[in-house]
């Protein structure tokens, strides 16, 4: 930002020793100032009004109210929906996970010496990262129907390019010495990769795989807001006729699946580190 | 040196049946989650919608891209824009307060779970019930968005709050002590400037985020891109659908590389 200090000229210090220093002008006062602009477009775009959510805030609690207590009879319709769920967040995290390895090789700067590929594959998974799951379960189900299929090729292609993009930063950080030294005693490219950065690599891959999965449940139940289906299939028709009392149930039982998933998760991650 | 290499191989570990145990697990519950893989009807060839969906996205509408009226993508992209950020912010400051009560280094052990077990219990509501219960307090329209969207931040973000809580280094608050610095010097030279990256950091990688998720808010009626586009896609005008998304994958990238830019700038100061 060479015009800034040409506008606010940075303080001059005179040490003690007669030595002249230079202290920049704060860039702060620029950015808040971007920063209070971006507000005011904001709040006048998005109409934020403080007084709004005092007066009617209280409106937020009718419908968690109407949560409590839940419906405690509906649990056994829950069960078959939550199962697909997980089953879909397995199904598409595994998938997704799998076919992001050799993606995440290719897009690696210390395997591929070839910028076009290199250049190619980034693109590529930035853009799969783009996409909102919720688009790609909407555009699944137009290709395979409500339905499971749906859901699951939706958390497949957000693991995807997730778990791509952690894949190929981790193998860009390995120590290379190991790999060189297999190159150069004559082995293959596969051979030294997967003697010399898989195993540096796989432990944090595996647990990038799992934390991944933790959040895929979390989505899973939205997808079948979709038509997707899981939880969020019957979530939206509960919502849709007003049984709060369900949706209660519904939450509570995801809240517990959730919470016992991430507990798993964390102790096999933890292992793994 | 023969005897040596072959000690050290006997001295490694043997772990191949816990990973064989590993790999039997994932096998069967592939197996299991196999089941679930049911295809509904499309009402038509899978493929042939496909196809007319890529082409779709390959032909934007352009009219509808470039128009900047508020019914055009720019302005839809602006809004999105606007409910990610002051989502964001107001997410942020909500997680400021619960994040410092659930880092163990701070509040007592108990004190601390419950309210860890408080933020996730938020995090485990999904967007969309949130957004039907706030579009009762304001009415459906962007405003709605912006709460949901804030709510829907407190978990990740609080989560790398306390992260960064947890990891505070001490031993500047002690030498600060030792100078002679008053509580709010402290604070203000000892706590703020050790934080304040770190949280910068997750708030920009929040609304990185927010902006993905914003399609959401559409299912509700919450304001934003969403709604359009899903309305596009249920009528199958798929070269609308095209131009939102194009013009949502170029903002998102576009927002992607800045935000990386700052990122990398606050880790290394």
């Amino acid at each position: 930002m060479g015009l800034y200090d040409k506008i606010f000229k940075p303080k001059k210090i005179v040490l003690a020793n007669g030595k002249v220093v230079e202290e920049k002008a704060s860039r702060t006062p620029l950015i808040l100032l971007l920063l209070l602009a971006a507000t005011i477009v904001s709040v006048r775009i998005t109409g934020f009004s403080l007084t709004t959510i005092f007066t009617r805030g209280n409106q937020f609690f009718v419908i968690l109210g109407q949560m409590f207590p839940p419906n405690v009879d509906y649990i056994g319709n829950i069960w078959g929906p939550l199962l697909d769920t997980i089953k879909m967040s397995l199904l598409g995290s595994f998938v997704g996970s799998v076919l992001a390895i050799p993606f995440a090789i290719l897009a690696s700067a210390n395997l591929i010496r070839n910028k076009i590929v290199l250049g190619v594959v980034r693109v590529f998974l930035s853009i799969v990262r783009t996409i909102p799951t919720l688009v790609a379960a909407l555009i699944a189900t137009y290709i395979w129907g409500l339905g499971t299929m749906a859901g699951t090729v939706a958390i497949a292609v957000f693991t995807f390019a997730y778990v791509g993009k952690q894949l190929y930063e981790l193998i860009e950080t390995v120590d290379m010495g190991a790999y060189e030294a297999m190159e150069a005693m004559g082995a293959g490219k596969l051979d030294a990769f997967l003697t010399a950065i898989q195993p540096q690599v796989l432990p944090a891959y595996l647990s990038v795989c799992l934390f991944c999965l933790e959040g895929n449940v979390r989505y899973a139940a939205i997808l079948g807001y979709v038509g997707a289906g899981g939880l969020g299939l019957i979530l939206n028709e509960k919502i849709g006729w007003r049984e709060y009392d369900s949706v209660g149930m519904i939450l509570i039982i995801l809240f517990g699946t959730v919470l016992i998933i991430e507990a798993l998760s964390h102790y096999i991650r933890k292992k793994l580190t | 040196m023969k005897n040596e290499i072959d000690k050290m191989y006997e001295q490694e570990p043997k772990t191949w049946y816990a990973k064989l145990l590993a790999a039997l697990i994932v096998a069967v519950l592939m197996a299991w989650s196999m089941s679930a893989v049911q295809t509904g009807s499309t009402g038509g060839d899978g493929l042939a919608v496909a196809g007319r969906i890529v082409s779709g996205i390959f032909h934007p509408d352009t009219e509808l891209l470039f128009n900047f009226t508020t019914s055009g993508v720019a302005y839809l992209l602006l809004e999105t824009m606007c409910i990610a950020f002051l989502g964001t912010i107001v997410g942020a400051i909500l997680s400021v307060p619960l994040s410092f009560l659930s880092a163990v280094n701070l509040v007592p052990k108990p004190v601390a779970l419950v309210f860890r077990t408080f933020i996730m219990a938020i995090r485990t509501i999904p967007a969309f019930v949130y957004g039907l219960m706030f579009i009762r307090v304001t009415g459906p329209g962007p405003f709605a968005g912006l709460l949901t969207m804030s709510l829907c931040s407190i978990g990740m973000v609080s989560k790398m709050f306390i992260e960064s809580i947890e990891d505070l280094d001490t031993k500047i608050l002690e030498s600060l002590d030792a100078a002679g610095c008053t509580m709010f010097q402290k604070i203000r030279y000892g706590i703020l400037s050790q934080l304040f990256p770190d949280f910068m950091s997750t708030i920009i990688y929040r609304f990185d985020m927010n902006l993905r998720d914003a399609t959401v808010l559409g299912l509700v009626g919450a304001g934003g891109i969403g709604a359009p586009l899903i309305f596009a896609m249920s009528a199958y005008k798929w070269n609308q659908v095209g131009a939102i998304l194009a013009g949502l994958i170029v903002l998102i990238l576009i927002i992607e590389v800045f935000s990386g830019k700052i990122r990398t700038k606050l880790a290394r100061g």
